[in-house]
C-alpha cells in the first residue's frame, strides 16, 4: 500500500503571496494551483524540490525548519554539516574559525556529514556486482529525486538504490560514539544544516526507514547569516574546536556534480537540474538506456552548491569546495591532517545498517482507484483538453489547459474557470473594439472553436 | 478508450513522443509498475522501427479494463522474411554499421519478449503492421 500522509517542507505563505502563478508552472509535478488569489499546495503531488520556491517573485514560499531553541533541550547538541556549508565562505577563511562559530551559536559538537562516503563507495560498487538484474541503478543521494520517481516514474522505484545516503551513516555513527560514551538516545540532538527542502521531507517522513538517526533539521542559509556575521565582525569565538578529522576530497566534493559517479566500476552518468533529470528518466523507462550501470540525479543545478537554502552563488560555491579538496593535499604533504577513525572503527556496524527498505511508487498521477472510472474520467479529459484553447495562460488557476481539464474532471474546477471560455461565451455581446483587438492576438479560429463548441 | 499519434519516419530527434504520451495515460490509470514498464519498452521499440525504416507511422491505442491493444502502422518498405526478422540477431544493417552499434537485431525479439501477443503483418513496399496486446489483469 502506498502511503498517503508526506511531510514537506515548503510552506505558502498566504499574507504575502500574490497568486502570480510563477510557481504553478515551475513545478515538475503540476502539485500547484491558484486558489482564491493564493498558491496552494497538493500535498500528495509535492516531491519537495524547490522550483517554486526559486521563481516566486515575492518570497511567499518558505522552507519550515525546527525552531532552533529546540537544539537546547539535548544536553549533546549535534551540528551535521554538509561541504556545501564550507563552501559558502571564501578560502581563506579557515574551516576552524566556522566551525568554532557554529559552536558559539550553542552547539556542543560539530561533524561533517559527509564522513560516510568512504563506505558507501564500497557498498555502492559491491551493490551493482550484486544486482546485476538492475539497470541502471538510480542514486539514492537525492531525496528530491527519489520523491520524484516514486511520483512520477512509479515503474523506475525498483532501480532506486536501497542504500543511504552518506549524513544518515555518518549520523548513525555519531550517535553510535555518543551512545558508547555513556549518552542517552533522548540527551542526543543531532541537527543537519541542510542546503534543500527535500532533506528536511526526508529527516520528517524518511523513504525506506522508519525513523532516521537525525533529530532536527536547520536551514542552511539561516546558520549561515549568524555564523558569517560573526565571522565579520571579528566576535573572539571562546569556543574552541578540538583537533578534528578532516574531510578528504572526495568527501568534500561528494555532493557536487559527478561526485558520486566518479567513483563507480563500470559506466556512469552525472546530471543534475530537475528538468535534465525529468528528461532521462523517462529514457531510462522506454528501456534505451539499458547499457549503463549507474546513474547520479541531482535535482539542482550544480547539485548541492545549488540547493535552494544555499546562500551563495551555486557556481562560486563549487569553486571553493574544489579549491579546499586541492588544499588538502598540501595540507597532506606537509603532515598535518587528521583521518577519521569513528567512521573506520565503526565500518562494520555501519555496513551492517547501512540498507533501506524497498522505495514504493506513490499514486500522484492516478486519476481514481477504480480503472473503469479513471478511463471514464481520461476520456473526458481529452475531450476536455481539446476543446479548451491549449495556451497554458495559467489564468484558471491550474498550470496548463491538460490539467485544467484533469481539474474539471476531478471535480475540482469548472468550464467557466477558463477566461476564454468566459469570452467566448459572452463574444456577441462584447464590443466590436474589443473582438477586433482579440481576433488580432488569437485568430478567428481558436475564439471560434471555442464559441462553437 | 481510443487515442492515436502520428509517428514521423527519418525524424529521430522526435523518436519516442508518441510512447512518452501513451506513458502518461498509462500511469493515471493505477496499472501495475511492472505492466507499464512492459508496455514502455515494447511500444518505444516499434515507435522507433518506424522512424528507423519507414516513412511514415500512425500508433493507434485501445485501452479498455482488460487489455490494451497498440497497433503501430507504417507506410515503408515492409519486412521480407517476418520469420527471420523475429529471430534474435537477424538484422538487415550491414557489417559495417553493425560494428558502429547499430542494427543488433533486438527490436522485435524485444517486443515480442515484452507483450503478451504480438501480431505481425506486413507487405512488400506498402508498409507493416504491428499490433502489441497487454492484458492487464492477468497474474
Amino acid at each position: 500500500m502506498a502511503d498517503h500522509t508526506f511531510h514537506h517542507a515548503l510552506k505558502i505563505l498566504e499574507e504575502v503571496c500574490i497568486g502570480c502563478t510563477h510557481c504553478m508552472q515551475a513545478c515538475p509535478t503540476e502539485a500547484l494551483r491558484v486558489r482564491n488569489g493564493k498558491a496552494v499546495l497538493n500535498k500528495n503531488k509535492c516531491v519537495d524540490c524547490g522550483e517554486c520556491m526559486r521563481v516566486c517573485p515575492v518570497n511567499a514560499i518558505t522552507v519550515e525548519q525546527d525552531d532552533f531553541e529546540d537544539i537546547f533541550k539535548f544536553k549533546v547538541r549535534i551540528a551535521l554539516v554538509p561541504s556545501v556549508f564550507i563552501g559558502q565562505f571564501a578560502r581563506n577563511i579557515p574551516t576552524r574559525k566556522i566551525y568554532s562559530s557554529i559552536l558559539e551559536q550553542g552547539f556542543t559538537h560539530v561533524y561533517e556529514a559527509e564522513h560516510g562516503v568512504n563506505i558507501l563507495i564500497n557498498a555502492v560498487n559491491s551493490y551493482l556486482d550484486n544486482r546485476k538484474e538492475i539497470r541502471p541503478v538510480i542514486s539514492s543521494f537525492c531525496p528530491a529525486i527519489v520523491r520524484m520517481i516514486q511520483v512520477r516514474f512509479p515503474n523506475l522505484a525498483e532501480n532506486i538504490m536501497l542504500l543511504k545516503a552518506p549524513l544518515d551513516i555518518a549520523a548513525l555513527s555519531y550517535r553510535k560514539v555518543l551512545n558508547e560514551r555513556g549518552y542517552n538516545d533522548d540527551e542526543i540532538g543531532i541537527y543537519y544544516i541542510t542546503p534543500c527542502a527535500a532533506k528536511i521531507a526526508a529527516v520528517k517522513s524518511p523513504v525506506g526507514e522508519l525513523s532516521s538517526a537525525i533529530t532536527g533539521v536547520i536551514r542552511l542559509d539561516s546558520l549561515y547569516n549568524k555564523v558569517y556575521s560573526s565571522i565579520k565582525k571579528e566576535v573572539n569565538s571562546s569556543c574552541i574546536v578540538p583537533e578534528k578529522e578532516q574531510l578528504k576530497p572526495r568527501e568534500m566534493t561528494w555532493s557536487l556534480t559527478g561526485g558520486e559517479s566518479r567513483f563507480i566500476n563500470g559506466r556512469s552518468l552525472a546530471i543534475d537540474g530537475i528538468n535534465n533529470a525529468i528528461e532521462f528518466l523517462e529514457k531510462i523507462e522506454n528501456g534505451s538506456i539499458s547499457n549503463f550501470d549507474f546513474i547520479e540525479l541531482r535535482a539542482c543545478d550544480e547539485s548541492c552548491a545549488g540547493g535552494i537554502l544555499s546562500a551563495n552563488n551555486r557556481f562560486l560555491v563549487s569553486e571553493r569546495l574544489k579549491e579546499r579538496a586541492k588544499q588538502y593535499k598540501l595540507d597532506k604533504k606537509e603532515g598535518k591532517i587528521i583521518n577519521n577513525k569513528t567512521i573506520r572503527q565503526n565500518t562494520e556496524y555501519l555496513l551492517d545498517h547501512i540498507s533501506i527498505d524497498e522505495v514504493k511508487a506513490r499514486s500522484g498521477l492516478m486519476l481514481d482507484e477504480d480503472m473503469n472510472a479513471a478511463l471514464k474520467k481520461m476520456e473526458k479529459i481529452r475531450q476536455f483538453t481539446n476543446y479548451l484553447p491549449g495556451i497554458d495562460c495559467a489564468a484558471c488557476g491550474a498550470p496548463s489547459c491538460k490539467t485544467l481539464a484533469e481539474d474539471i474532471v476531478q471535480g475540482n474546477a469548472k468550464t467557466l474557470d477558463c477566461i476564454f471560455v468566459q469570452y467566448a461565451i459572452n463574444r456577441q455581446e462584447s464590443s466590436e473594439k474589443m473582438n477586433d483587438q482579440m481576433e488580432k492576438i488569437w485568430g478567428t479560429e481558436k475564439l471560434n472553436k471555442l464559441a462553437g463548441s | 478508450m481510443h487515442a492515436q499519434y502520428e509517428i514521423q519516419g527519418g525524424d529521430f530527434t522526435k523518436a519516442g513522443l508518441a510512447s512518452s504520451e501513451v506513458k502518461k495515460m498509462l500511469k493515471q490509470l493505477n496499472l501495475d509498475p511492472k505492466i507499464i514498464k512492459r508496455i514502455a519498452v515494447a511500444m518505444y521499440e516499434a515507435e522507433v522501427n518506424v522512424v528507423a525504416h519507414a516513412y511514415h507511422g500512425i500508433m493507434d491505442i485501445e485501452l479498455n479494463t482488460e487489455k490494451i491493444i497498440i497497433k503501430v502502422q507504417d507506410t515503408g518498405p515492409g519486412i521480407a522474411d517476418i520469420d527471420k526478422a523475429m529471430e534474435e540477431g537477424f538484422s538487415t544493417a550491414s557489417k559495417e554499421v553493425r560494428e558502429m552499434g547499430f542494427g543488433a537485431g533486438m527490436g522485435l525479439p524485444n517486443i515480442k519478449k515484452n507483450a503478451d501477443e504480438l501480431i505481425l503483418n506486413s507487405k512488400i513496399n506498402k508498409g507493416t503492421e504491428v499490433k502489441l496486446v497487454f492484458y492487464l489483469n492477468h497474474q
